[in-house]
């Protein structure tokens, strides 16, 4: 098609449009159609103070197009043709329509429309004009939103739109939201009357986070006003004290959270070191089976049963994981009962040929396992962001913990096993099978150790070494909690976890690790049976 | 059967002089078409089987004489390594990519304006020397003092010492402890200003590598052969029943693990310059627990056998790693298992048992004797 022919189809296509405005404008109100069709002719004159009086404008009058028009106004897609005086803006999907009547302009048009331009001021009056025009919006969550981003701009163009939204808002949400944009405007304004700022700065104050902090920040440095300076100062002081008091809380949650995770990894080697008096170094990689477990049941279970992968996970990882414990007590352990120190090198190479064999079956990159959708996300509550995975697996550990404390209280097995825990052999004399009971507690501890696998692959990469991350921490909380006492386990755990967590922010994560290796090198010299060591009269070996 | 370990140790000292005579010969004095020749990496290679059978020695003497299952000992090692390669490093000089006289070159990476007090008289060889004896002694007599002294024993020492290596893995890893991060020290150039790089400096590691496990081996029995030798080993086998014939047992093993931590430092030092590289990965717990498979697989108790394991599992890794990758962990694996459950002598107890053909009487566990008395 040559220019030529271009040109002239497209004069016959205007003319054609022509007739279709003339018929869209007369269903609209005149008035109504005058006042934009006047708003929108600004922009034709692609000058910058005519640009920003049609911004006010369509803020202003709020048409239904001015959303869009706007938004094309901002990210360059508002085209103009000055010859035949349309408007008309790009859709993201590059459709070319007419701002007035929103009929699509055909490609062969295009030719004839130039940008709009803007500068920057432009920009952020137009943030502020879209921020009014979506606070008047019917969706409250929209609102919500807008009322948001007013108070992060705090622009006080759109203080006129804020107020009249203010007066007729019916939801309480969106009211509070307003009030607080309307004082970070005011709060900021120095046009605003002395007694408006104060009251601001309170509203501002009570907020008190991090926002607020640095919006009062700013005025305590800016404003010229005394009264409202002290004022700032005196609440910036307030939100600090608050922030850090959540902040202190937030690293509770942290430390709270790494502790389930260490009481869940260590509780089962508590078990089996207590009652066999030796560490099975291949504990992590019961942890590792244990998180495999998880993964393998997530790409076998049908897609509609994924929701309830963990309820099958964890009863699998408990079974997997406790017989390759019994396997490895039974073939190895049982043999070596009187040299505890070679029981630490040959589950060491348990522990080898462990990560070997899941590398060799599941390859040594890491693997997917997803959160099922209860698991995943996370929620405010006051100051304090929560990761619903992490909540779950704390109460998770306290299941489990509780579920230990049960076995060994409750049962016949339970008893037998704290008689041997406590003296061997006459637990022996007393006709208990102490054989049987190694082979189950290892059996127990090892299972245990396969549900924390479960727990860590909601929070870790499933990759062959994922024991070996968790196991010097396990005999950390085990070596400082003492043996034969879950309790001592379950404190050394959280000391373990707040400390690591609370170091954290002071001295840093591996600072703060290693602080904790010393303390417990130094601690254990001075109580070496751990923190709940049993009493006995004899002589240590 | 220490008799006869004793002639052993004639020929083991034999052995090694003659290998620190012929090898440099072998590998200098040979033309390379001859079927004798040892290429240099080949020289470099046995060198650095020599540091580890110097490291396996130190460990035996602690877990074989003592009982002291150290699983910290490549910690020693690593901190002998660090100063040895502290020296090097500062004898780069304005060879660095920076050519900074003074400061080596990640430091000039990392913007640092001044040599950390840390790193003061390392271009002096025989400060690096002094600190490669000095800095694992004095740790492990801190760390023996505080251990011994309040009767940390069996597994929960074991465990404190893997945790004492893994916070100095920890430690190391940090770019501003002030040790090259996790790069660690490597580019050496040369030593006591010999380029490391020629066959002939190669050689010479090599034999000092020698020397230094024969005089390493030499000290290591003069120790178990003298009375306090034999309380240590008393010790080993009856703890509490030391205590309460009046010797002051923490004294006892304090002494040992020094002395041990020493040669492991040692073996460090002529482990860097050979490999040219040293970084935190060498304090990894898992290469303390590899040390103590190559004595019990050598034999421990024997100081021949913790050498010999030692060089027996590096030989098999290399050819393993180099010929079956994937197979290596299962044979390491099975070799830590096997070597526990059914040769808790190890080759060298396996060999003197066979040669000498008498029943021995069957031995009962120290920990056996020890839980006559316990709860």
């Amino acid at each position: 098609m040559t220019p030529l022919r271009a040109r002239r189809l497209a004069a016959h296509l205007r003319a054609l449009r022509a007739i279709g405005i003339l018929a869209v404008m007369a269903f609209a109100t005149a008035a109504r159609a005058d006042a934009v069709d006047d708003t929108l002719a600004k922009f034709l004159d692609d000058k910058f103070p005519q640009t920003a009086a049609a911004i006010g404008e369509l803020s202003a009058e709020a048409p239904p197009q001015a959303a869009a028009v706007l938004e094309a106004l901002a990210d360059n897609r508002l085209m103009i043709d000055q010859a035949d005086r349309i408007v008309a803006y790009k859709t993201a999907a590059g459709a070319l329509l007419n701002a007035k009547t929103g009929e699509t302009i055909p490609d062969s048009n295009a030719g004839a429309f130039k940008k709009v331009r803007v500068n920057n001021a432009l920009r952020s009056s137009i943030q502020g004009a879209m921020g009014s025009l979506t606070l008047a919006n019917p969706d409250p969550e929209k609102r919500l939103a807008a009322a948001g981003d007013v108070f992060r701009t705090h622009d006080d163009k759109a203080l006129p739109a804020l107020q009249t939204q203010l007066a007729k808002e019916s939801d309480p949400r969106v009211a509070a939201a307003l009030k607080l944009a309307q004082a970070s405007i005011f709060a900021t304004s120095d046009t605003t009357s002395t007694q408006d700022r104060l009251a601001a700065i309170a509203t501002l104050k009570e907020r008190g986070d991090q926002d607020a902090q640095s919006l009062i920040d700013g005025i305590s440095q800016k404003a010229t006003d005394p009264a409202v300076k002290s004022a700032a100062a005196s609440a910036l002081s307030a939100i600090h004290a608050r922030l850090a008091l959540w902040g202190v809380a937030q690293n509770l949650w942290y430390g709270i959270s790494a502790s389930s995770v260490l009481l869940l990894a260590a509780i089962g080697l508590a078990i089996t070191f207590g009652v066999m008096g030796v560490i099975n170094m291949a504990h992590g990689e019961m942890v590792m089976l244990g998180a495999y477990s998880t993964y393998a049941v997530q790409a076998l279970l049908p897609s509609s049963l994924q929701n309830w992968s963990l309820a099958f996970a964890i009863p699998l990882a408990f079974v997997v994981a406790g017989v390759v414990g019994i396997a490895i007590e039974r073939l190895v352990i049982r043999f070596l009962y009187t040299r505890p120190l070679e029981t630490l090198l040959a589950t060491w190479g348990v522990s080898l040929i462990l990560q070997q064999l899941v590398r060799s079956m599941f390859g040594a990159a890491n693997r997917q396992v997803s959160n099922p959708p209860f698991m995943s996300g996370a929620f405010e509550l006051g100051g304090l962001s929560i990761t619903t995975n992490r909540l779950w697996i704390i109460v998770l550990s306290v299941l489990v913990f509780i579920g230990l404390q049960l076995v060994l209280r409750a049962t016949p097995f339970g008893l037998q096993m704290r008689a041997v825990t406590q003296n061997r052999r006459m637990a022996a004399s007393m006709g208990i099978s102490t054989s049987r009971v190694d082979m189950l507690a290892f059996g127990l501890g090892s299972g245990v150790a396969g549900i924390a696998g479960v727990a860590l692959s909601q929070i870790d990469n499933v990759s062959p070494n994922l024991g070996q991350g968790y196991i010097i921490d396990s005999f950390m909380v085990v070596v400082f909690g003492g043996v034969g006492n879950l309790w001592g386990t379950a404190f050394g755990a959280l000391l373990i976890g707040l400390a690591n967590k609370l170091l954290e922010p002071l001295i840093g994560a591996v600072q703060g690790q290693i602080v904790l290796l010393v303390f417990i090198i130094l601690f254990i010299q001075r109580r070496p049976r751990g923190l709940f060591a049993q009493r006995g009269r004899a002589v240590e070996a | 059967m220490s008799a006869r370990l004793d002639q052993l140790g004639i020929v083991f000292i034999a052995i090694l002089i003659i290998a620190a005579i012929l090898v440099p010969v072998l590998s200098l004095g040979v033309s390379a078409n001859s079927p004798f020749y040892l290429p240099p990496y080949l020289v470099q290679l046995l060198g650095k089987y020599l540091c580890y059978a110097i490291l396996a020695l130190a460990l035996d003497l602690v877990w074989g004489y003592c009982g002291i299952l150290s699983l910290g000992h490549g910690a020693f090692f690593a901190l002998g390594g660090y100063a040895m390669g502290m020296y090097l490093m500062r004898q780069i000089g304005t060879r660095g990519v920076y050519a900074n006289p003074i400061l080596p070159d990640f430091m000039v990476f990392l913007n640092w304006k001044e040599l950390p007090v840390a790193w003061w008289g390392f271009n002096w060889f025989p400060y690096a020397m002094a600190m490669v004896v000095l800095v694992p002694g004095l740790l492990a007599l801190a760390f023996g003092w505080f251990a011994f002294r309040s009767r940390v024993t069996g597994v929960y020492l074991s465990i404190i010492t893997q945790a004492m290596t893994f916070a100095l893995f920890k430690e190391f890893f940090r770019n501003d402890f002030g040790f090259g991060g996790n790069n660690g020290l490597t580019d050496f150039k040369d030593l006591l200003g010999f380029s490391l790089q020629t066959p002939s400096m190669k050689a010479a590691l090599f034999s000092a590598s020698c020397i230094a496990l024969i005089i390493a081996y030499a000290v290591s029995r003069a120790i178990i052969g003298s009375k306090y030798g034999k309380a240590l080993m008393a010790v080993r086998d009856a703890e509490s029943r030391m205590r309460f014939l009046g010797y002051r047992v923490a004294n006892y093993k304090l002494f040992a693990f020094v002395v041990s931590a020493i040669i492991a430092g040692i073996a460090g030092a002529l482990y860097v310059p050979q490999v040219g590289i040293i970084n935190p990965s060498e304090f990894a717990p898992g290469n303390s627990i590899e040390a103590a498979i190559w004595v019990a697989v050598g034999g421990r108790g024997t100081l021949i056998g913790a050498a010999i394991g030692a060089i027996a599992v590096n030989f098999a890794k290399t050819f393993f790693t180099g010929a079956f990758p994937e197979y290596w962990l299962y044979g390491l694996g099975l070799l830590f298992v096997l070597t526990t459950l059914f040769l808790p002598k190890g080759l060298l107890g396996l060999a003197l048992k066979t040669r000498e053909r008498q029943p021995s009487r069957p031995v009962v566990p120290a920990e056996v004797i020890e839980e006559g008395v316990e709860p």
